[in-house]
């Protein structure tokens, strides 16, 4: 099997695997009630996943092969903090940027 | 209650998307460079970015592959970092639940987590929306998005090595996340489910297959929801 039909078989499968993640609620339970409890989780949904996916990434970056890097972790801190006071995403992601950038110009 | 596309609240969406652009561009060029430069050609790139969309899964997927890794282990770390989709579609169905068959469809492949994030914080401040008017902000959040993702790809694709690793474009998906979060913790609820969440997720990062991610967020998520019935009894009483 040739490197280039692999790399098909991932594309394809990833492709049809990741809508079918997406599809799965929306399309088979529709417009049907679910029960308060599955509710009251679901809300809490994006507060949960968003920050797991990011802590591991801010302290362990992989472009330092891992190693936490306080440019990183600063940049972290700024744009959390800038999103929680001032609830403006572009200003968060702004300060964040020129955090890491200050940083890592300054500390290399 | 009407299912009609909102052209108005179509646009607010847009307008609350566009911020997003500066963020899936250096991202989504990044994507075009790691792509090219593990091998792969432009059509077989945009086809994976077009076919896929869904960044961090595709960076898994062909980091796995320059490793050699069995096409099984590729397929199934990146569709277990996906995994997180399958609880963003559960988030939303309350919402756009009512759409016909079609929209749904639709939704589903647009669902990404800067839609997914505008969204429910829209939805959660103005109860009253109409399904039509949830549906078009959900898709008016996407509109600038996606396009400008496949775009950034293919200037990454086509530019390659030219962009220099002190640009620290791994950044950008940390920060656009966090910048996300921040005005979603407004309860005691939501801060606390966080936590919980980056606890459980940094203590169970050894796990395979990204697993540790699905444990920090169902953690965060069942914490959440046990201070929100907590604060409420101590409410009441």
């Amino acid at each position: 099997m040739s490197d280039t039909t692999t790399l098909w078989i991932v594309i394809v499968a990833l492709g049809i695997g990741s809508f079918a993640l997406r599809f799965v609620f929306l399309g088979l339970v529709g417009d049907r009630a679910m029960p308060p409890w599955v509710l009251r989780h679901l809300r809490y949904t994006a507060v949960a996943i968003l920050p797991a996916l990011v802590a591991p990434l801010v302290l362990w970056p992989a472009a330092t092969n891992g190693a936490p890097d306080p440019s990183r972790i600063a940049a972290a801190a700024v744009t959390l903090v800038l999103g929680m006071w001032t609830k403006n995403i572009f200003l968060s992601i702004g300060g964040g940027l020129a955090t890491l950038y200050a940083c890592l110009y300054l500390i290399g | 209650m009407s299912t009609n596309f909102d052209k108005s609240t179509f646009w607010r969406g847009f307008r609350d998307g566009v911020p997003f652009i500066f963020v899936v561009g250096p991202f989504g060029m990044l994507f075009g460079v790691v792509a090219t430069e593990a091998g792969l050609s432009i059509f077989e790139t945009m086809s994976f970015t077009i076919l896929v969309i869904a960044g961090a899964a595709q960076f898994t997927a062909i980091q796995l592959m320059t490793e050699q890794a069995p096409t099984i282990v590729i397929i199934a770390s990146a569709l277990a970092v996906n995994l997180r989709l399958a609880m963003y579609s559960a988030s939303i169905t309350p919402h756009l639940g009512a759409m016909s068959l079609w929209r749904r469809v639709l939704a589903a492949y647009f669902l990404v987590d800067q839609n997914y994030a505008l969204s429910t914080a829209k939805f959660e401040q103005n109860p009253d929306m109409t399904p039509g008017q949830k549906f078009s902000y959900f898709m008016g959040a996407i509109a600038p998005v996606a396009p400008n993702w496949y775009l950034a790809t293919l200037v990454g694709a086509l530019i390659g090595k030219t962009i220099p690793p002190e640009l620290a474009l791994d950044f950008a998906l940390p920060i656009t996340f966090l910048a996300m979060l921040g005005p979603m913790l407004r309860t005691s609820a939501h801060r606390a489910a966080a936590l919980v969440a980056v606890a459980v997720s940094l203590s169970f990062a050894w796990v395979p297959f990204n697993l540790g991610l699905i444990i920090a967020g169902v953690a965060g998520m069942m914490t959440g929801a046990q201070v929100e019935l907590w604060l409420e009894k101590r409410g009441q009483t």
